[in-house]
C-alpha cells in the first residue's frame, strides 16, 4: 500500500532501497549521508526482504562489494558523498567496463579536498562526464525533492538493469538532510531471476560466466568500446527526462537542476509577477542530458541562465546543446553557499536581459 | 608396445581434471602458478563443487585465473579481490568463494580489503601466492620481496632502512579472530603438492562451517622475476624464501588441535 511520511532525505532514499527490492547495501560513513547507513542498520532490512546491509571498510571496498554483488545479477548498492565517491570512481570504471548493474548514490558536498559538510553540485563534472578511467558513462539521477530521492531508487534499478550500467544519484546535502512529505511506494520483490551474465556457480554443459572488463587485444577493447557508445546512444534516444515550467510564453529561459531548480522556480515565480516572461528547465537526467529540449527552447528565447552550486559546470552542456542559437550566462555560488531567489533574479536582470 | 595399447583404462595415472579448462596456460616455463591452479581445481573437482564455486581472479600474473578455472568467475580490480569476494558471498551464502591473489595484489594496494575481510570472518578461502615479486609487471619489488632481495625497482637489494621490511602479512592475518584456517605451504616438490593440496581441500570444506576465513598462502617461485632458471629458482626459494617464510600451518581450527 502507498503510504504518506514525513521523512528526511537520506532516510527516505533507505526505506526506497528496501522497498525497492534492493539485495544488498554496502557503505561507509561521511557526512552528510550517514542516515543512509544507519536507517538500514536500524531497520534490519534482512527481517523484511532478506537485504544484506554491510559497512565496509572503506569507499574502496564497498564499491567493489558492490561489483561482487552486482556480478551475482543481484541488485546492489552503495551511498556516500563527494570524498567517499572520488574513491569509487575506480570501481565505478570497472563495473561499466564489465558492465554491471549498480546503484550509486551521491549526497553531494562542497569540494575540492575534504571541502565542507554542506550542500553544493560540484560533483556534476564527475558524476556526468565520467570520473573515473576509461571510456563510460554513468545514468545520473538528478533528485530536486525527497519524492524523487524515492522515486528514483526504483528508477535507478530499474534503469541499471534495463542497460547492465551503473547508474547514480546525484542528490546534495540539502535533499539529503531536509524534511518532506513522501509518498512511499509499496514493496517490491527482490529478482527472482537468473541471468545469464550472472556468475551463480557454473551449469553443466554451458561455459562458465566471467565478469571481467580486460580484454588484452585492443581489437577486442575497441568493440567493447564499441558496444558500450552503442548502448549510450539508446539510452540518449530512450531515457531522457526533465520538466519544464513556464516555458510556454517565456522569452528568457532559466536551467537548473536539484535543489538549486527548485530555488531558481522560486526567482521565476518573482521575475513572472514583475512581468518578466522567464520559464525554467529542469533536467532530471543529467546524462542523457535534454539537449534536444534545451536546443528547442533556444528558438524561442532571447537568452538563458543557468544557475548552479558550483563554479559552472552543467553551463557547458547547456552551451553545447544552444549552439551558440543564443546567449547562455551562468550565475552560481560555491563552497556550501546557497543562492537566494533574489539573487538569481538579479542575475537573470543583469547578465541576460540587460546584458 | 604401440600408442593405442598404451592409452588404456588400467594405465590411466593421472587424469586432468575437467575443472581446468584446456587453453595453455601463459605462465612461464617453472612457475608455480600451473601447479597451484591445477591442485586448487583438482580440489573443487574432488568436492564435487565445481557448480557452486565463484571464484576471484586478481591483477597480476594470474589476473586471467578465469582462463584456466572453469567455474563461474569474476575479474576484479588490484587488491580488490576479498571485497569482490565479500559482495559475491553475502548475496550468495551458500556458494564457495574464493580469490586467487599474489603479493603485490593481497599485501600492498590490498592489504585493507584482506585485513578486514579477514577481521569480519568472511567465509571464504584466499589464495596467496607468495613470490616476493611483481612478476606481471616485470619484477618490481614487492610488500614481501626479502631484505637484500633484487628487483627492478631495488637494483641493489632491498634495503629495509628505506624500503620497509618483507611484510609477514600470513602471520598477520593469522592474529584476527576472523580468520579460522590459516597455512603456509609450497608447490615446488611432489611432497609439497600433495600437502598444499590437502590444505587447500580442509580450507573449502571448512567453508560450508561458516567459521571464518580460511587462508592458504604457497610460497613459490619466479624465475623469470628472479632472473634464474626453474631449477636454479626452486633452490633459491628453499635457501632463501623458506627461512623468512616458513613452510606449515600458522592457525589451526580449535577443534582440530
Amino acid at each position: 500500500m502507498k503510504e504518506l511520511r514525513l521523512m528526511k532525505g537520506n532516510e527516505a532514499l533507505a526505506e526506497a532501497a528496501i522497498r525497492a527490492g534492493a539485495d544488498a547495501y554496502f557503505g561507509y560513513p561521511i557526512t552528510p549521508q550517514s542516515e543512509v547507513i544507519e536507517y538500514l542498520m536500524r531497520e534490519n532490512p534482512v527481517d523484511r526482504t532478506g537485504m544484506q546491509v554491510l559497512q565496509a571498510e572503506s569507499e574502496i571496498a564497498a564499491i567493489n562489494m558492490v561489483y561482487g554483488a552486482a556480478g551475482c545479477g543481484k541488485r546492489a548498492m552503495t551511498s556516500s558523498s563527494s570524498p567517499g565517491i572520488s574513491l569509487k570512481m575506480e570501481g565505478l570504471s570497472y563495473i561499466a567496463g564489465a558492465e554491471l548493474p549498480c546503484l550509486v548514490v551521491n549526497v553531494v558536498r562542497a569540494g575540492p579536498g575534504l571541502g565542507t559538510i554542506q550542500p553544493s553540485q560540484s560533483d556534476y563534472f564527475q558524476a556526468v562526464k565520467g570520473g573515473g578511467h576509461g571510456d563510460y558513462k554513468l545514468i545520473v539521477l538528478a533528485p530536486a525533492t525527497v519524492q524523487e530521492s524515492v522515486d528514483y531508487v526504483r528508477l535507478g534499478f530499474e534503469l541499471a538493469f534495463k542497460y547492465r550500467n551503473p547508474v547514480m544519484i546525484l542528490s546534495d546535502g540539502i535533499i539529503g538532510q531536509m524534511m518532506e512529505k513522501v509518498e512511499l511506494f509499496e514493496q517490491q520483490p527482490r529478482l527472482d531471476v537468473e541471468f545469464e551474465w550472472a556468475t551463480l556457480g557454473k551449469k553443466p554443459d554451458k561455459d562458465s560466466v566471467i565478469v571481467t572488463s580486460l580484454q588484452l587485444q585492443s581489437e577486442e577493447q575497441e568493440k567493447v568500446n564499441l558496444r558500450l557508445q552503442a548502448k549510450y546512444r539508446e539510452v540518449e534516444k530512450n531515457e531522457v527526462r526533465y520538466e519544464t515550467y513556464g516555458c510556454e510564453d517565456a522569452e528568457y529561459l532559466f536551467a537548473a537542476y536539484g535543489s538549486c531548480a527548485r530555488i531558481t522556480r522560486k526567482a521565476m515565480e518573482m521575475a513572472r509577477a514583475r512581468g518578466i516572461k522567464v520559464g525554467l528547465l529542469r533536467p532530471q537526467t543529467l546524462y542523457p542530458f535534454p539537449a534536444d529540449a534545451i536546443n528547442g527552447l533556444a528558438d524561442q528565447v532571447k537568452g538563458i541562465l543557468t544557475v548552479e552550486m558550483n563554479a559552472g559546470q552543467m553551463v557547458e552542456d547547456v552551451r553545447l546543446a544552444v549552439n551558440g542559437k543564443v546567449p547562455v550566462k551562468f550565475y552560481g555560488r560555491f563552497g556550501g553557499m546557497i543562492p537566494s531567489p533574489d539573487e538569481i533574479l538579479e542575475a537573470l536582470e543583469q547578465k541576460i536581459i540587460g546584458g | 608396445m604401440s600408442e593405442s595399447n598404451m592409452i588404456t583404462p588400467e594405465n590411466l595415472v593421472y587424469e586432468k581434471t575437467s575443472v581446468m579448462t584446456d587453453r595453455v596456460l601463459h605462465y612461464c616455463p617453472g612457475c608455480g602458478h600451473g601447479t597451484a591452479h591445477r591442485i586448487l581445481a583438482e580440489v573443487i573437482g574432488e568436492l564435487g563443487i565445481q557448480g557452486d564455486t565463484i571464484g576471484v581472479a586478481p591483477v597480476g600474473c594470474s589476473v586471467l585465473a578465469y582462463y584456466y578455472f572453469d567455474v563461474d568467475m569474476q575479474e576484479a580490480a588490484h587488491g580488490r579481490a576479498p571485497a569482490v569476494a565479500t559482495g559475491i558471498k553475502r548475496v550468495l551464502p551458500e556458494k564457495y568463494v574464493f580469490t586467487y591473489q599474489g603479493d603485490g595484489d593481497l599485501a600492498a594496494i590490498g592489504t585493507a580489503e584482506t585485513i578486514h575481510a579477514c577481521n569480519r570472518g568472511e567465509s571464504i578461502l584466499i589464495v596467496f601466492i607468495n613470490n616476493g615479486i611483481y612478476g606481471m609487471t616485470g619484477g618490481q619489488m614487492a610488500p614481501t620481496t626479502l631484505a637484500g632481495m633484487k628487483s627492478s625497482t631495488s637494483p641493489r637489494g632491498r634495503d629495509v632502512a628505506t624500503m620497509g621490511n618483507p611484510l609477514k602479512i600470513t602471520e598477520l592475518v593469522a592474529q584476527l579472530p576472523g580468520t579460522y584456517f590459516v597455512t603456509r605451504q609450497a608447490v615446488h616438490a611432489p611432497a609439497n603438492v600433495r600437502k598444499a593440496k590437502r590444505a587447500l581441500k580442509k580450507a573449502l570444506e571448512y567453508q560450508k562451517l561458516n567459521k571464518g576465513t580460511c587462508f592458504v598462502e604457497i610460497v613459490s617461485n619466479c624465475p623469470s622475476g628472479w632472473k634464474m632458471t626453474p631449477v636454479q629458482s626452486n633452490k633459491w626459494m628453499e635457501e632463501n624464501m623458506f627461512p623468512f617464510y616458513p613452510l606449515g600451518d600458522i592457525k589451526v581450527p580449535p577443534e582440530k588441535q
